[in-house]
């Protein structure tokens, strides 16, 4: 994204060089969602970055939302602030003119809509959502910043996302595996092999770290989890 | 690109590929000229031009503290020596910053227009540091998205209510929250011995002591940073309100430099 010019020459005078403003920055990070067959897992790490600074150890990119999913972001988190901060107007909007909550796939659509149109000033984030749709099932939904969505069954995004990805497709969807009984996990499992996947993306990706906080999305409510992670 | 102040005119980036442009006489050098005659069309902030450089806060037992230098530098001159760079918004909140410093005194502007509409209300209501805050990372955040950005780290730290917030805003709309902050120069220096000395001694830390770990550390910035000064303030927030100290000259030792070859004589 930065425009320099270049002009070098033999003599010591200085070159002259524009410095020129990028509205986007990358604060790094990790999230991801599981879906299970009654529940919801999603989780994110805590640290944020700029480069080769760690800005701030807890600074949580994983928010709740007011219809009881939960929403992962990952990029920009000025960007992703502002985006919560529209979803929530749009879902306290539709609950005093509805008298309802909005369901979690008309949330999924709506997010789809609101980024597309900043399609050509996108926000910079990655999301992913996560929560129990209207038939009492576990759901996920990952998006690019433009607005492309998907619904999964698990998901990973960020800086560490190809690390993880590729062990949550063995661990959660039993791939690559053979002669097992494939099955839904529980949330004890899954629990466990997101803080595996966590403790296993710090030891590789500097922009992962500090703390990865864990919410599991049930019908009776969503209970959170802090487990401390490296802090170098 | 550089966002940090502490980059902006230096004799050279820390980027290697990157030369300054602000060495000298920021904006009239031959290649910016054209581009910065007078009654073209409007202009916006595309690169600081007077310039502060870090501010560090810290999260004490009782409160929070700033400190910064005093000086305002055009490029590698030292152009202004006593410019305060941080301000004391209400009762209980403290901002610092670096970057440009006439985007800051428009900062200091709009939040004193602010605090007047609020104080005019009369409705018993104080705007609390948090409050602040989130007020001026919107106006931050806004300003970068119509491409007209102020050109500034600001640090802003308060207490009310026995809360103690200390939080950070850029030029980008980018925020966060730390018991141990530090822009520009500060975030490659200060910041690591900040963390050394605060990390979880967040509630132990005696005012005297984190005078003490600021004091320390702007001194290091100071032997270290070209765009910083010896003459310092700083600014402390408790339950009981805020103060900020007179600008003071930190003690600094050079003896050594009788010993190092090209240093001294």
């Amino acid at each position: 994204m930065p425009i320099t010019h270049e002009y070098q020459s033999a003599s010591p005078v200085k070159a002259p060089v524009e410095h020129r403003f990028s509205p986007y920055t990358d604060n790094g990070g990790t999230a991801l969602a599981v879906a299970g067959e009654d529940f919801c897992v999603v989780a994110g790490d805590t640290r944020q970055s700029e480069g080769y600074h760690i800005n701030s150890r807890y600074q949580p990119k994983v928010f709740q939302l007011s219809n009881g999913s939960v929403l992962a972001t990952g990029g920009m988190y000025a960007d992703a602030v502002t985006l919560v901060k529209r979803l929530e107007q749009r879902l306290e909007w539709y609950y005093h003119q509805h008298e309802k909550k909005m369901s979690v796939d008309a949330l999924a659509q709506m997010l789809s809509v609101i980024l597309y149109h900043k399609r050509f000033f996108p926000y910079y984030v990655w999301n992913t959502l996560g929560g129990i749709d209207g038939n009492g099932k576990g759901c996920v939904f990952s998006y690019d910043p433009v607005g492309n969505y998907e619904k999964h069954h698990w998901n990973c995004t960020g800086s560490a996302g190809h690390l993880i990805q590729p062990f949550l497709d063995n661990q959660i969807g039993f791939k690559h595996m053979q002669g097992i009984q494939r099955r839904f996990l529980t949330p004890e499992e899954v629990v466990r092999i997101v803080k595996d996947s966590f403790t296993s993306a710090t030891e590789r990706d500097i922009y992962t770290g500090d703390y990865v906080e864990i919410f599991i999305v049930t019908a009776g409510g969503i209970d959170v989890q802090r487990v401390p992670l490296k802090r170098d | 690109m550089d966002h940090f102040p502490g980059n902006w005119g230096q004799p050279r980036s820390r980027d290697d590929h990157v030369f300054s442009s602000t060495d000298y006489f920021p904006g009239h050098n031959a290649y910016d000229v054209g581009s910065r005659a007078a009654s073209g069309p409007a202009q916006r902030t595309q690169q600081p031009m007077v310039t502060g450089t870090s501010v560090l806060g810290i999260t004490f037992k009782d409160g929070i503290m700033l400190a910064a230098d005093t000086l305002a530098s055009y490029g590698s001159l030292a152009r202004f020596r006593d410019v305060q760079r941080i301000i004391k918004v209400g009762d209980s909140t403290l901002i610092g910053a670096s970057g440009e410093v006439a985007d800051f005194q428009y900062i200091e502007h709009i939040l004193e227009t602010l605090t007047i509409q609020e104080y005019d209300h009369d409705d018993g209501q104080k705007l609390s540091p948090r409050h602040i805050y989130e007020y001026l990372s919107r106006v931050m955040y806004g300003r970068r998205s119509n491409f007209n950005p102020l050109w500034n780290s600001l640090i802003v730290g308060g207490v009310k209510d026995g809360d103690r917030f200390l939080g950070f805003v850029d030029l980008q709309g980018t925020t966060y929250q730390s018991s141990t902050i530090a822009t520009g120069y500060g975030a490659y220096i200060g910041q690591p011995l900040l963390r050394k000395a605060v990390e979880g001694r967040e509630d132990e830390l005696t005012e005297e002591e984190a005078r003490k770990v600021l004091e320390d550390v702007m001194r290091v910035l100071f032997y270290r940073d070209a765009r910083s000064l010896n003459k310092i303030q700083i600014a402390t927030v408790t339950a009981a309100g805020s103060k900020i100290t007179e600008p003071y000259e930190l003690q600094t030792e050079w003896a050594f430099a009788e010993g190092v070859r090209g240093y001294g004589a």
